[in-house]
């Protein structure tokens, strides 16, 4: 069994339930180094001064509050030190949320909570989340940071997400919606039923990170010296008016569907 | 469509750029836009400050040379083997999809209930980028009224993202998704034996629940330790006149130079423009 990334004890009333945090995701995606273009060496990072274009070594940086009119605060280790939160192992939970809950741009990570000790707790917990159709929204410090998140169930297991901050998060609820002209009855219809005739049931194993392996079989190719595709032009769809265009893929993907059919 | 972020697998996750430029298609309609981040930086970052008090840059060097690089200097390569690397260009990284990285190709529409947050990476807003919204909104107004998300691939700077495209409130949403292999499995926490459920218990836990219940997360009024502990440290010093370094700019400069754009002004202003006649 994987280790626990971190351990605590959700808290709220007189609930208390012991939990371990496993992460939930892992990032697959091909990574690439910085070079040195002559030389192929990796790249390092450096802190300059901008006027004396002198590279200050980490030692000497300091940190500064940035007041906002070319003045900085500056801030010592004793100081950023007692910005810390102390730590803790409670995962408080000041309030429930009913679904769906939490909007969509809070999400950060997700992670499985798994039982650590008390079975029958978590059990419960599972069990009466779920029944209350409502999702936790907590608070703890993990590793000298200040978390936020929300803790789901399917019935049987417990699921956190981390949330991002505040000051981080637009939402939604602030931004205007486009506006213009008013929207043709007819292009509503024919938009309504395109989407129709391209219904399906979300099946994200369907999806493959094809690309990730052309990428490792072109990197494979270079290494042996061997020439690589060029790119094709990309063809581009004459523009059509808005109706016209609905109406000629409404029939395509009808098409299609029956052709699904036979 | 551009790169509208510069090739750097460090570059910050913050920005009022667009994330990506270009053309959502729909059938043979195509809807020129651009995908924002629904995150900007966090505004009291502290910032790293030379001695003397002036911000300092991030810079490149190579580490043989001793040499300061620019971007033009710099490439993007794989470890083949350690030490050993393979450069690969943007446009390699194009031309084996070169279908990909210029669409958003919706040709699939899901139940957007049917999309567990376990599968989201990140949230974005999407802006018209032509003369006409019209497309835009017919999409967004036609997804929002049948409760369906858009799903497709596209790549970009070397990375293929599968990605959901949304409505809300008559605003058009991207979210950047995991694919299968990149969610782990629940550990094993034994067979889930409904004999040893503790029927009290579960009761118990539930009247606690209902009794914290509410319509509004307060995701605002949760206490950010970090930030308050920090006004209150910098308001403290201020009062005292302690540490302060740079000179006040004038108000003139400061009213004429570069200003620090803020991702959510670039927003409200492009989702809220008049559209062409």
């Amino acid at each position: 069994m994987a280790r626990a990334i971190w351990k605590g004890v959700i808290r709220f009333g007189e609930v208390g339930v012991p939990v371990g945090l496993y992460s939930a995701a892992a990032d697959r995606s091909v990574s690439f180094r910085l070079l040195h273009r002559t030389d192929l060496v990796p790249v390092r990072q450096h802190m300059v001064h901008p006027v004396t274009g002198k590279v200050v070594p980490p030692e000497q940086i300091r940190r500064g509050y940035d007041l906002g009119d070319g003045r900085f605060l500056l801030l010592d280790d004793e100081e950023l030190a007692s910005l810390e939160p102390p730590p803790s192992r409670e995962i408080e939970i000041a309030r429930f949320v009913e679904a769906p809950g939490v909007d969509r741009e809070w999400y950060d990570r997700p992670y499985h909570l798994a039982p650590d000790g008390d079975r029958s707790g978590y059990a419960a917990l599972a069990a009466a989340l779920h029944q209350a159709r409502a999702q936790g929204i907590a608070a703890w410090v993990m590793r000298k940071k200040a978390y936020r998140g929300a803790i789901f169930s399917d019935g049987e297991r417990l699921t956190l997400f981390t949330l991002h901050a505040p000051e981080e998060v637009i939402p939604a609820s602030v931004l205007p919606a486009p506006g213009g002209r008013r929207l043709e009855t007819r292009e509503i219809a024919l938009a309504r039923q395109l989407v129709e005739a391209l219904e399906d049931e979300f099946d994200p194993s369907a999806f493959r990170d094809e690309y990730r392996e052309r990428v490792l079989e072109l990197v494979r190719a270079k290494a042996k010296g061997k020439a690589v595709p060029r790119a094709k032009a990309p063809r581009r769809k004459p523009a059509a008016p808005l109706a016209r265009a609905l109406e000629e893929s409404l029939k395509r993907a009808r098409k299609d569907e029956k052709r699904r059919a036979a | 469509m551009r790169n509208a972020v510069p090739p750097d697998d460090d570059a910050p996750e913050y920005s009022p750029r667009p994330f990506w430029s270009g053309t959502i298609s729909f059938g043979l309609v195509s809807i020129p836009v651009d995908i924002y981040s629904a995150h900007r930086a966090a505004r009291d970052a502290l910032r790293m400050l030379a001695p003397d008090g002036t911000p300092l840059s991030r810079r490149y060097f190579c580490p043989k040379t001793n040499t300061e690089l620019e971007w033009d200097d710099i490439v993007r390569g794989y470890e083949v083997e350690e030490g050993k690397f393979v450069v690969v260009t943007d446009e390699e990284l194009e031309a084996i999809a070169p279908e990909k990285s210029r669409d958003i190709d919706l040709r699939l529409f899901v139940d957007a209930a049917s999309i567990d947050p376990r599968w989201l990476v990140r949230s974005y807003y999407l802006t018209p980028a032509g003369d006409s919204t019209k497309a835009y909104r017919l999409l967004a107004r036609v997804m929002e009224e049948r409760n369906r998300a858009g799903i497709a691939t596209f790549v970009m700077r070397g990375k293929e993202y599968l990605v959901a495209i949304r409505a809300s409130g008559g605003i058009l949403r991207a979210e950047t998704l995991r694919f299968a292999d990149e969610l782990r499995e629940a550990p094993d926490i034994g067979p889930a034996k409904k004999t040893t459920l503790d029927r009290k218990r579960v009761a118990a836990i539930r009247r606690e629940i209902e009794r914290r219940l509410t319509d509004d997360p307060g995701l605002d009024e949760l206490p950010d330790t970090r930030t308050e502990r920090l006004r209150a440290l910098v308001e403290r010093k201020l009062k005292r006149g302690e540490d302060i370094v740079g000179a006040p700019e004038e108000v003139e400069a400061a009213e004429g130079g570069p200003q620090v754009i803020d991702l959510m002004e670039v927003l409200k202003e492009r989702l809220g423009r008049e559209e062409a006649a």
